[in-house]
């Protein structure tokens, strides 16, 4: 059982590294993910890699303690509506108004293993012929650099390539390999992944024309998530677009955007950016 | 939606079944091809065949190329394999012959419901 000052500890030490705004209620996360890490250490407890992340200077399983909490469940086309909009109103709007670039950038932020920014790789690979010699580039940030390792890898197990991924696609962009399946190299170049905590000034990542940032902010207390927010306003194009969760909402924070893609859209343009070419 | 469970392992049908009526279908059960064309025919209005590949007497690609052979007789239900078979030249051949999505077994609730909604189908509760 975890002791009340672990729980305190870790909260903050999570609040000040990541921007995690956990609270006491959710022990029970604290429990299932360090657990492992304190076994994993050699530790006999929870209480006692507590003990040794405060008395000692181990920055390295400091980070392990950040990672262990930050790494978030992920699939290909997750919630799918998002994709769909992005491969039907998004990507539509930016071929006529990117005509003369013919480029187009993409971030991922919080991207996990991979799977977001590959599912919309996999999109834009099959939209290819409307867009021949474009240049594309996907980013995918992440906090941790374990997930990064395996989003680089571009292996997923059976389980992961049955979460979300229609058929088809699995035929078209995946060898097998083993037991696992492998993303093939042309998929793979369309993705860059770097290591990024959204709570550091990210202004030198460039600017872009998209960027999925989903459910991610839902761990973030209110003002971590305006500051966020008005950070990722100042990389996205004038005319970009900006997804979030199923679950995220912007109400009730100052914030440069507007909703765009009616009800079920869920995704966000700059306030005063120019309307969408027809 | 009206589904037909075609497997011959009861549990899995138990299992599956469990899992789609929760979603808020309608489910109907076969233990082979043949029981399966029975019940199209008794049932047309089955919309979605969960169809396993090793099966006796008829198994899963020769329902498929049955189901070709007679698809004059009215709409085709969509289909999705659901079998053990997990390499990909088998995922091929299922997916030339007919299927609309395949699933490896084994599965959990949220593939099940995953591939369903890449085929735009919906759980009642889910606003289908």
């Amino acid at each position: 059982m975890i002791s009340p000052e672990a729980v305190q500890f870790f909260l903050m030490l999570l609040r000040k590294e990541s921007g995690l705004a956990l609270d006491e209620s959710k022990k029970y996360l604290l429990e299932t993910r360090l657990e492992p890490l304190a076994a994993q250490e050699g530790y006999a407890s929870i209480n006692d890699l507590y003990m040794a992340v405060r008395n000692t200077n181990n920055s390295l399983l400091r980070q392990e303690v950040v990672d262990a909490m930050t790494t978030n469940e992920t699939s290909f086309f997750r919630d799918r509506m998002p994709f769909d909009i992005f491969k039907n109103e998004v990507i539509p709007d930016l071929i006529k108004r990117n005509e003369r670039s013919r480029r187009i950038r993409i971030w991922c932020a919080a991207c996990s293993t991979g799977q977001e920014p590959y599912s919309l790789a996999m999109e834009l690979a099959s939209m290819s012929a409307k867009m021949p010699g474009w240049n594309i580039k996907i980013l995918g940030t992440d906090i941790t650099e374990a997930v990064l390792k395996k989003a680089r890898e571009g292996t997923y197990s059976q389980h992961d390539i049955q979460r979300g991924l229609p058929t088809p696609y699995l035929i078209r962009f995946f060898k097998q390999s083993g037991m696992n399946w492998v993303l093939n190299s042309d998929l793979k170049r369309m993705v860059e992944f770097k290591r990024l905590n959204l709570l550091s000034n990210f202004s030198w990542i460039g600017q872009f024309d998209i960027v999925f940032c989903r459910n991610i902010l839902i761990y973030f207390d209110v003002e971590t998530k305006k500051t966020v927010i008005g950070r990722i306003g100042g990389v996205l194009a004038p005319h970009g677009a900006l997804f979030l969760g199923g679950s995220e909402t912007l109400l009730g924070i100052d914030n440069p955007f507007v909703r765009a893609g009616g009800m079920k859209g869920k995704y966000y343009h700059l306030n005063g950016a120019p309307a969408p070419v027809r | 939606m009206k589904i037909l469970v075609v497997d011959d392992s009861r549990s899995v049908r138990r299992i599956m079944g469990g899992m789609l009526s929760k979603m808020g279908h309608e489910i109907f059960e076969a233990e082979h091809g043949k029981e399966a064309l029975e019940q199209l025919k008794a049932h047309p209005d089955i919309g979605l065949l969960m169809l396993d590949w090793n099966m006796p007497v008829m198994n899963g690609m020769e329902l498929l190329e049955a189901m070709k052979k007679g698809r004059d007789e009215g709409p085709r239900p969509t289909i999705v394999m659901c079998t053990t078979e997990n390499e990909m030249s088998k995922i091929v051949h299922a997916m030339t012959k007919g299927a609309n999505e395949y699933i490896m077994k084994p599965f959990t609730k949220e593939i099940l419901e995953e591939k369903l909604g890449i085929l735009g189908i919906h759980g009642e509760d889910n606003g289908a």
